[in-house]
């Protein structure tokens, strides 16, 4: 029995591994812009896609990574300039309205261009294999997965923390306007915060494809919504927050469906959603976050 | 002030009585293909214009009124379902509820008060708190309604989705409860309610200050829009006969808030046009996305002219005001607010 609550475990980190890599890039950036940004799925759905373009090119594995990387990166980038610098100052409502409507035009120009049909996506068999951990076995791919997470965040945390580009980033989300007048180039403060977090969604994209084995462009959707769940669980606008909600939310998910009769399995979603409105009833600014006012 | 008054109450009856006439000739002479699309567009009408209240008028931002939708037209479904194909179709329907078979206009309410509830608990949850959490809340609760429908196959039929519902809906049903919203929101937005509303919107720590109690309005908002949603999840189903658990879905939520931008946000009568105008733009585009196969090219459309207008002119057609066209109709002297 325990051999199944551990597998349970492994299962619930990786999926928890998942959505704090979205999360964490959802954070940073409602954390400068104070927007939500519904099209951040859709860069998961990018990175996927860019991956099986790549691989259908022959593009060895050590490349794919920083490759799709760059691509996430891109993408944020874009996203920044063309939709959230316009608007920037706008309405709350504004911004809303904006970020949805690119989510709508990516996943449906996705449906245009390639196809509703899901495809298939393998990772080499060498990811299957499975290795003993205790009393479990573990597919590679699970492993692979959450140290591929901790690595990343952690590197995120260097930069956030330590270098310059990071300090200029948390005084922005600080205070746009004051960190304008010491000095910081704000405009390219708020494009970093978007490359940073989109590369982190377009890789949780390849990882995604992997775990999952298909992908289709609608499949940012719901790691997109999941992953404001897990910021609102940690408090939107923190990252060590964004990834501890992002880990009780799928740990949260798997225990859900591992623990309860199998016919309550198909709640799964509907479990997940009904915990952000029970949070935000019962904790509003989440478990680190700060409350709304105090950042004003 | 008070001759403006009645003369407002003789244009608006004149307008209805209009209409009326409109639809007795439509349906004497019109296709009935042609009928259903109007009575699509004019639940569409609703859909804007009681859209326009809770996100329009106050300010609120929630995508909620396809979850609503989906309720509204499941309850009313199930209870005017014909009772002898109902122990087929829906095995697990407790025996009280499987030997009934409803009128249309019950059925309506009924899955409207459902929709209400759940808006009630929803926003009892959300509304506190910033916008944002309300626009994912709802987001939320889409996904939980469409899980729980799809999982509730003994009552629902679940994913298959649900045919064969009767066709009670026609041209008069549909009329009716759109002048029914049109009227409502017009009131609301004209009375003190509306002003307070309108308060919340542009500034809530103002509105507090003039002892509006922004909790309760937002609440009776965000309730009277689920109604009106969830009647018009019952006039969709017992218009097209089937519904599945996916049937309204983000795209629509994601259309109707369109509508109301591009109407203006708390205009009326810019979210009646512009729910005209984008429904039958979207029916018109659907044969040509089919004949160049590009799935998708209304949407990308649609998304492409809401950033485009966003950036052109964010107030939208008539920013929050009722065009001067219509003078008469006017109880009382025009809102102006810029926002």
């Amino acid at each position: 029995m325990s051999q199944y609550y551990l597998q349970q475990l492994i299962n619930g980190l990786m999926l928890g591994s998942l959505y704090a890599l979205v999360a964490i890039g959802f954070s940073m950036i409602y954390g400068i812009v104070r927007l939500i940004n519904f099209a951040h799925g859709d860069v998961l759905m990018i990175g996927a896609f860019m991956t099986l373009a790549l691989i259908a090119a022959g593009t060895p594995w050590l490349l794919v990574a920083p490759v799709v990387l760059l691509t996430g990166a891109l993408a944020g980038i874009t996203i920044e300039r063309v939709v959230f610098r316009p608007i920037r100052g706008a309405p709350q409502v504004t911004g809303f309205i904006a970020t949805l409507a690119l989510s709508v035009m990516i996943e449906n120009g996705g449906l245009m261009l390639l196809s509703p049909q899901p495809r298939n996506f393998l990772f080499p068999d060498l990811m299957r294999t499975r290795v003993p951990i205790g009393p479990a076995t573990v597919a590679l791919t699970d492993l692979v997965i959450i140290v591929t997470t901790l690595i990343l965040v952690g590197v995120l945390m260097v930069i956030v923390r330590r270098s310059r580009l990071g300090i200029a980033m948390r005084a922005t989300a600080e205070n746009l306007a004051v960190a304008r007048l010491m000095g910081i180039d704000v405009n390219r403060t708020i494009m970093a915060a978007f490359a940073l977090g989109s590369a982190l969604a377009a890789i949780a994209g390849l990882l995604w494809g992997g775990r999952f084995g298909q992908i289709d462009p609608l499949m940012g959707l719901a790691p997109g919504l999941k992953a404001f769940v897990a910021c609102v669980i940690g408090g939107v606008g923190s990252i060590p927050g964004a990834m501890l909600g992002g880990y009780l939310l799928g740990l949260g998910e798997v225990l859900f469906v591992g623990l309860l009769p199998p016919e309550y399995a198909g709640y799964r979603d509907a479990f997940v959603f009904a915990t952000l409105i029970l949070v935000l009833l019962v904790l509003p600014n989440g478990l680190l976050g700060r409350s709304e006012e105090e950042r004003a | 002030m008070r001759a403006n008054v009645r003369q407002g109450w003789l244009a608006g009856v004149g307008l209805v009585a209009l209409g009326a006439v409109a639809v007795a000739i439509v349906q004497a002479v019109l296709s009935d293909y042609l009928v259903t699309l109007i009575c699509i567009v004019l639940i569409y009408v609703m859909l804007t214009v009681s859209l326009q209240v809770t996100n329009g008028l106050t300010g609120l931002f929630s995508l909620g009124h396809p979850a609503f939708m989906t309720i509204g037209a499941y309850v009313a479904a199930v209870l005017t379902y014909p009772a002898q194909r109902k122990s087929f179709m829906m095995p697990e329907l407790p025996p009280w509820l499987a030997t009934q078979q409803w009128d249309l206009l019950p059925a309506l309410l009924v899955g409207a008060a459902a929709a209400m509830l759940s808006a009630l608990i929803v926003g009892f949850c959300v509304l506190r708190l910033k916008g944002h959490y309300l626009a994912v809340a709802t987001l939320g609760l889409i996904i939980i309604v469409r899980v729980v429908i799809n999982n509730l196959d003994g009552y629902t039929r679940g994913g298959l989705g649900l045919s064969g519902v009767a066709r009670l809906t026609d041209l008069w049903w549909v009329y009716a409860w759109t002048v029914l919203a049109v009227y409502v929101a017009w009131r609301i937005k004209h009375a003190s309610l509306g002003r307070a509303m309108l308060a919340i919107r542009e500034n809530e720590m103002a509105a507090r200050c003039m002892g509006i109690d922004v909790f309760r309005t937002r609440l009776l908002a965000f309730v009277l829009g689920a109604f009106f949603a969830g009647i018009a999840g019952g006039l969709m189903v017992h218009l097209v006969t089937v519904i599945t658990p996916g049937s309204y879905g983000i795209a629509l939520a994601f259309n109707l808030v369109v509508m109301v931008v591009i109407g203006g946000t708390g205009s009326i009568t810019g979210g009646i046009l512009a729910a005209v105008a984008i429904s039958l733009l979207g029916e018109a585009l659907k044969p040509f996305e089919e004949t160049v196969e590009l799935y998708g090219l209304s949407q990308v459309l649609i998304a492409l002219g809401l950033i485009l207008i966003l950036r052109l002119r964010p107030q939208g057609l008539f920013g929050s005001a009722e065009p001067v066209f219509l003078p008469h109709l006017r109880a009382t002297p025009q809102v102006s607010s810029s926002s």
